[in-house]
């Protein structure tokens, strides 16, 4: 499978059928997503209407981790096979994850200050996910201070790979301490603990986002092929130049 | 319709979670979209260079 899509050009022809598809997707889930969240879904007995908040932290913080995942193994990938697309891929899911983790912290508090009294605790939970914002943000910076893009690409992979550490920490972070952060609720062995109502528009939620963040993915690396193939047109025009001022002299 | 926005009493919390929510999607498909833009208006002006 894997050699099926390290080829470009195959890779080229299923992104382009599949963009369409996510976008449309990521829409439709999104409109009905926020339909269900606020129309159609009752308060909570306990929290009341802040249970709105849930219908977007969790998508956030379940992408913060599943795009670390994803960057962790495009940077396996790229560290065992050398494959550019999966170089290319790991620098693109980077920004995305440390974004929507920004967001999980930034919802989480919101949602924190009138249910716990807190904005913030220096809680397993909520510690985790803030070093895993700081892993991004060190595997961005990594990348942008070395001038090799090899030796960045390399670098960044050794670096993302063993941040996979921090991932498991977070996950189960709310089982090995007492936390202020409830245990997971959706992925349990036992099965999800939340009333239909209120599972329904999350699950369509985590759907909506999970589309759109596939849909970035794959819609930015096609850009990148563009300026790859813009950058590779500028040096050849570059050394025509400089061969032509040779014979000239 | 005022009661739906005051989100009983919660309004405060709730309606800056999904603005900054919307915000952040938002932000990564303009973001996207625009990078395309550029990219294909960079590689068309390169390619009419060579013409």
């Amino acid at each position: 499978m894997l050699s099926f899509f390290a080829n470009p050009k195959r890779f080229d022809v299923l992104a382009r059928r599949a963009i369409p598809v996510l976008g449309a997707l990521s829409a439709f889930l999104l409109g009905t997503g926020v339909y269900l969240s606020f129309f159609a879904s009752p308060p909570d007995y306990q929290q009341g209407e802040t249970i709105r908040i849930m219908y977007v932290h969790v998508p956030a913080a379940y992408m913060a981790m599943a795009l670390y995942a994803a960057l962790a193994i495009s940077s396996f990938v790229y560290f065992v096979w050398r494959h550019a697309l999966a170089d290319t891929a790991a620098e693109i899911i980077a920004p995305i994850g440390a974004l929507f983790t920004v967001l999980a912290l930034f919802t989480g508090s919101l949602w924190g200050k009138p249910m716990w009294g807190t904005w913030w605790e220096w809680d397993a939970r909520m510690t985790s996910v803030l070093v895993l914002l700081l892993v991004y943000l060190g595997y961005m910076a990594l990348r942008a201070a070395l001038e090799d893009a090899q030796q960045a690409a390399r670098t960044g992979a050794i670096l993302a790979m063993a941040g996979i550490v921090n991932l498991v920490i977070v996950k189960f972070s709310v089982d090995w301490w007492s936390s202020l952060h409830q245990p997971a609720s959706l992925i349990r062995l036992d099965g999800p603990t939340i009333h239909a109502s209120q599972l329904w528009p999350l699950l369509i939620m985590i759907l909506a986002y999970t589309c759109l963040a596939g849909w970035l993915v794959l819609y930015r690396l096609r850009s990148q092929a563009l300026r790859r193939r813009a950058r590779s047109l500028q040096r050849q025009r570059e050394q025509a130049a400089r061969a032509r001022e040779e014979a000239v002299s | 319709m005022s009661d739906f926005l005051a989100m009983g009493g919660y309004a405060a919390f709730i309606w800056p979670t999904w603005l900054a929510s919307a915000l952040v999607l938002i932000g990564l498909v303009a973001h996207a979209l625009i990078e395309r833009q550029q990219a294909r208006e960079a590689l068309r002006r390169l390619e009419q260079d060579e013409a």
